[in-house]
């Protein structure tokens, strides 16, 4: 850290100090980043800005929020109707969260196709599924405190899928409501947790960067950077690049926030809680769908409710049932067309579990289930013995110097202006 | 090929028009600045006060059921105000001092619409305590109006500071008689 590099004798001297922008300077500027990177590496910045975006409407929402069940239906309109822009706030938090999931979701997916999880970033990958279980547990607390029919026969299904535990079930239930029923002491809670919970998330979002800035970011191609030749800094190529991401991440987000506000949300939201009275079909929000379709897979309780954490669960130990050496789906073939049919699977999951528990529907949820689960357990372990890959570049540098000598003759690079 | 060195491109030696980029540099500031500010008023907004709560801006009192020397406190705005239906021996001590040598320079009947009715808020001026004055019972000051007891600020019959340290008389709050007997306040 040559103290140097800041022409700023105030930044100097207090670097000296508390090397905070030797720090940043590290992580955003000067970290050398793998040239190849494509547009799939935004959303990882994206989730990050989602991430604030929540927390600064959720703290202003905060202010102008009760969390009693007399007043909590009334102090939402009152948000949406009276407080200055408070409808504007609450959409951009209502929406946002739904931005947040789709983000996080192809952050997910990008990290299966290329195999980011491997060797030596499997604790990077693991932060990553912590948070997703947080943010998960967030925005599930977040939609109980509009005490709209959604949010309180979402928060009786959810709390009660704990009663499913062995003898002591019940009790965990009782403890989660503070009652016998979900009720003013659970809504406090979950206004308590739901406001100390993303902090939790900004937490190990610092160790998912200390972890990732261990040994780089991977890339496309999934062989490690060889030097100084396979990378660029960090700034101002990729702070560009995610700023182009942000812009068109903002345009979609304020295209919902204006034009389709509810479009992602439950109109039965929008009628006060009745704990006498359960909507006819009641249905999680979007990004839980998934996981819901599995839960109501089986046909037993317990078992429904242990595989649908299970299919989180396994997603930690994906960097020991993917035993294969290579990285990047583009260098394994069959893996490629896997990874697609889990995806499709994962849609599928999706829009079954938006669908009665009835008919069809049920047979094809058990498919798609096992599918899921025959994925990680099985195709996985096979493919890391038995897949033919395709030869990998010596270099991150090698295939793009290549064609560009093939294609224009001229391998001297010239400063872009 | 490429140079093995990582060129870093914010340096300005391999820039032909440096000035060219600086002008870019500084419109992307501006622009991301603008964007910033136009996201950050509706977040410092939403603290004023929000519509329903400006709508509970004006209140309305019968004024008929206040017996000539008694007082009655009514809400404004969350505020105290103070209505005082006066003695002629009150409305004369208000009239008998100089409106001009006081702290606050200000005669009786430029407080008052009608002399018999004096309205101020009851908020001490100093640092926002509510006067004791208003119950027979309560202290009323050397100047038989009200006395704040955080302080020591003493005002008269016409809610005038007279001694203490608060700054300006009580504040007399927009009102209209909508009749004999109903005032609206606000």
């Amino acid at each position: 850290m040559s103290a140097e590099k800041f022409s700023n004798p105030v930044v100097r001297w207090i670097d000296h100090r508390l090397p905070v922008f030797s720090m940043l300077d590290h992580t955003a500027n000067d970290y050398p980043t793998p040239k190849n990177l494509n547009y799939m590496w935004n959303f990882g910045s994206l989730a990050g800005l989602s991430l604030v975006i929540m927390i600064v409407t959720g703290i202003v929402l905060a202010m102008n929020y009760t969390a009693h069940v007399d007043h909590a239906f009334e102090s939402v309109e009152r948000i949406m109707r009276d407080v200055n822009h408070g409808w504007l706030i609450r959409y951009i938090h209502m929406n946002a969260a739904s931005f947040f999931f789709i983000v996080v979701y192809i952050h997910i997916f990008r990290g299966l196709y290329y195999g980011s999880y491997k060797a030596p970033r499997e604790l990077l990958w693991i932060l990553g599924v912590v948070i997703f279980l947080l943010m998960m547990a967030t925005a599930f607390m977040g939609y109980v405190l509009p005490w709209g029919q959604m949010s309180f026969w979402g928060a009786t299904v959810i709390t009660n899928l704990f009663s499913a535990i062995p003898f002591v079930g019940e009790s965990i239930v009782t403890f989660l409501w503070g009652g016998f029923s979900v009720d003013n002491p659970t809504l406090n809670r979950f206004f308590s947790l739901h406001y100390l919970m993303p902090f939790l998330i900004a937490g190990v979002v610092v160790l998912h960067i200390v972890a990732l800035h261990r040994f780089g970011s991977n890339n496309p191609i999934g062989i490690d950077a060889k030097g100084p030749q396979d990378t660029i800094s960090f700034h101002p190529y990729y702070t560009i690049k995610d700023m182009f991401g942000v812009a068109v991440f903002l345009l979609l987000l304020a295209g919902a926030v204006f034009f389709f506000p509810n479009a992602m949300g439950h109109p039965d939201n929008y009628i006060p809680a009745n704990p006498m009275q359960t909507p006819a079909h009641i249905v999680p929000e979007w990004y839980f769908l998934p996981f819901y379709a599995i839960l109501r897979a089986v046909p037993d309780k317990l078992g429904g409710v242990l595989l649908m954490f299970s299919a989180i669960l396994v997603l930690f130990i994906l960097p020991w049932l993917d035993r294969s050496p290579i990285r990047s789906a583009r260098f394994r073939p069959v893996f490629r067309i896997f990874f697609w049919l889990l995806f499709v699977d994962c849609i599928a999951l999706g829009y079954l579990g938006a669908k009665p528990a009835e008919g069809i529907y049920v047979v094809l949820s058990r498919v798609t289930t096992a599918w899921y689960f025959m994925h990680f357990l099985i195709i996985l372990p096979l493919l890391s013995v038995f897949e033919t890959t395709k030869p990998l570049p010596k270099s991150i540098s090698e295939p793009v110097l290549s064609a560009r000598s093939h294609n224009t003759g001229v391998g001297q690079m010239a400063p872009a202006e | 090929m490429a140079s093995p060195k990582r060129t870093p491109a914010s340096s300005d030696k391999d820039v032909a028009d440096p000035k060219k980029r600086d002008f870019i540099v500084v419109a992307t500031y501006a622009m991301a600045g603008l964007g910033v500010a136009a996201v950050g008023w509706p977040l410092i907004n939403q603290m004023n006060p929000a519509a329903d709560t400006l709508a509970l801006a004006s209140t309305e009192v019968d004024v008929s059921k206040i017996a000539e020397g008694q007082a009655i406190t009514i809400t404004w705005r969350g505020k105290p105000v103070f209505i005082r239906h006066r003695t002629s021996d009150e409305i004369a001590r208000a009239n008998a001092v100089d409106g001009s040598n006081l702290r606050d320079p200000e005669e009786d009947e430029a407080r008052v619409q009608r002399p018999e009715m004096l309205v101020v808020l009851g908020v001490c001026t100093h640092l926002g305590c509510v006067p004791l004055g208003q119950k027979t019972s309560e202290v009323k000051g050397d100047y038989e109006g009200w006395f704040c007891p955080c302080h020591g600020s003493h005002y008269d019959t016409s809610g005038r500071i007279r001694k203490g340290p608060a700054p300006t008389n009580l504040e007399v709050p927009p009102y209209t008689f909508l009749s004999d007997t109903i005032i609206r306040i606000g």
